[in-house]
């Protein structure tokens, strides 16, 4: 049975439509979600797109965790589902609590658009597993408010707990914390990205094609799980 | 009537790039005397009752400031020190 992905749209998505050709170009059936619609329609996993959800008014992210489509989305992570945040999908989980940390002004304050090295850190997540450990890959960046910042302490956990996903290499865009693109919850099933592999999934468009290895891993992730 | 102000601001460990474009900018008006700048938010709400302090820390804490990076404080003000009776 072909896997179910299910791609939120918040008032302000802009990369939604993107992200559910990813989950398409990767052999899933996209399905669309509204923020204001409770109901998960099945899906077995979840993008959360980039863009400017609510304006971002107050804080990037902080009115959509308020969505009735995020508490479902809260419930289904704790509950194991993947799901990935990909730049204001980042900026979300990290308001709703399900990832450490916060994502602020980038530090020069400009916004910044360029395709971008990552360094695969970690390939023990759902949305990472077809990597190798290490691989690098290049996939577009663009954000304004990207630098991941949380206390030391957290940031040491992430490190000793194998729990950064990515790095920038090549030159950090936005200042983030020890050049921090990525990271994932303690059980790996819920990932936030800074720039935007739904964008590097076909020659005529991308850079590249390593973006689809996200979209990839989960269904990897989904035939593996038990049902 | 009165409103509650909720102040909000970056923690002081929170780099500023705002605050620092700004003083960045002080020498250009010939100011030079200015050591640091960090900019920050004000709420004011107005309850339909009495103001509420203890529920306006509830709404500050969940949704005006995010406590990971940010600090906010709570107080009682009269209509006309607020900023919409000014206007």
């Amino acid at each position: 049975m072909t896997a179910r992905v299910g791609v939120v749209t918040f008032p302000g998505s802009l990369d939604d439509g993107d992200a559910a050709r990813a989950v398409r170009i990767a052999g899933a059936e996209p399905v669309r979600l509204w923020h204001g619609d409770p109901a998960l329609h099945g899906v077995d996993a979840v993008v959360l797109p980039g863009g400017f959800s609510y304006g971002d008014y107050l804080r990037c992210g902080a009115i959509a965790r308020f969505a009735p489509v995020m508490e479902s989305i809260v419930d289904a992570a704790r509950g194991g589902m993947p799901v990935l945040g990909i730049c204001n999908g980042f900026q979300i989980l990290c308001e709703a609590h399900l990832l450490p940390g916060a994502l602020t002004r980038n530090q020069h304050l400009h916004f910044r658009n360029r395709d971008q090295v990552l360094r695969i850190e970690t390939v023990g997540t759902a949305w990472t597993n077809t990597f190798q450990p290490g691989q690098e890959v290049l996939i577009p960046v663009k954000n304004g408010e990207g630098c991941y910042v949380a206390d030391p302490a957290t940031l040491d956990r992430l490190e000793a707990e194998g729990r950064v996903v990515a790095r920038y290499i090549g030159g950090n865009p936005n200042g983030s914390q020890r050049d921090i693109a990525a990271i994932t919850n303690e059980a790996g099933n819920v990932v936030g990205i800074m720039p935007h592999p739904e964008h590097a999934v076909e020659e005529l468009t991308g850079p590249s094609l390593d973006g689809l290895g996200f979209f990839t891993s989960v269904l990897k992730h989904l035939v593996g799980a038990p049902a | 009537m009165p409103r509650v102000v909720v102040d909000v601001m970056l923690k002081p460990e929170i780099l500023d790039p705002q605050g620092q474009a700004v003083a960045n900018a002080l020498p250009r008006l010939g100011v030079s005397d200015v050591a640091s700048v960090r900019i920050g938010r004000r709420i004011e709400i107005e309850f339909t009752g009495e103001p509420d302090l203890d529920r306006a820390r509830e709404i500050a804490d969940k949704l005006l400031a995010n406590p990971v990076i940010e600090d906010f404080t709570v107080r009682v003000v009269e209509a006309d020190e607020t900023a919409g009776a000014r206007s």
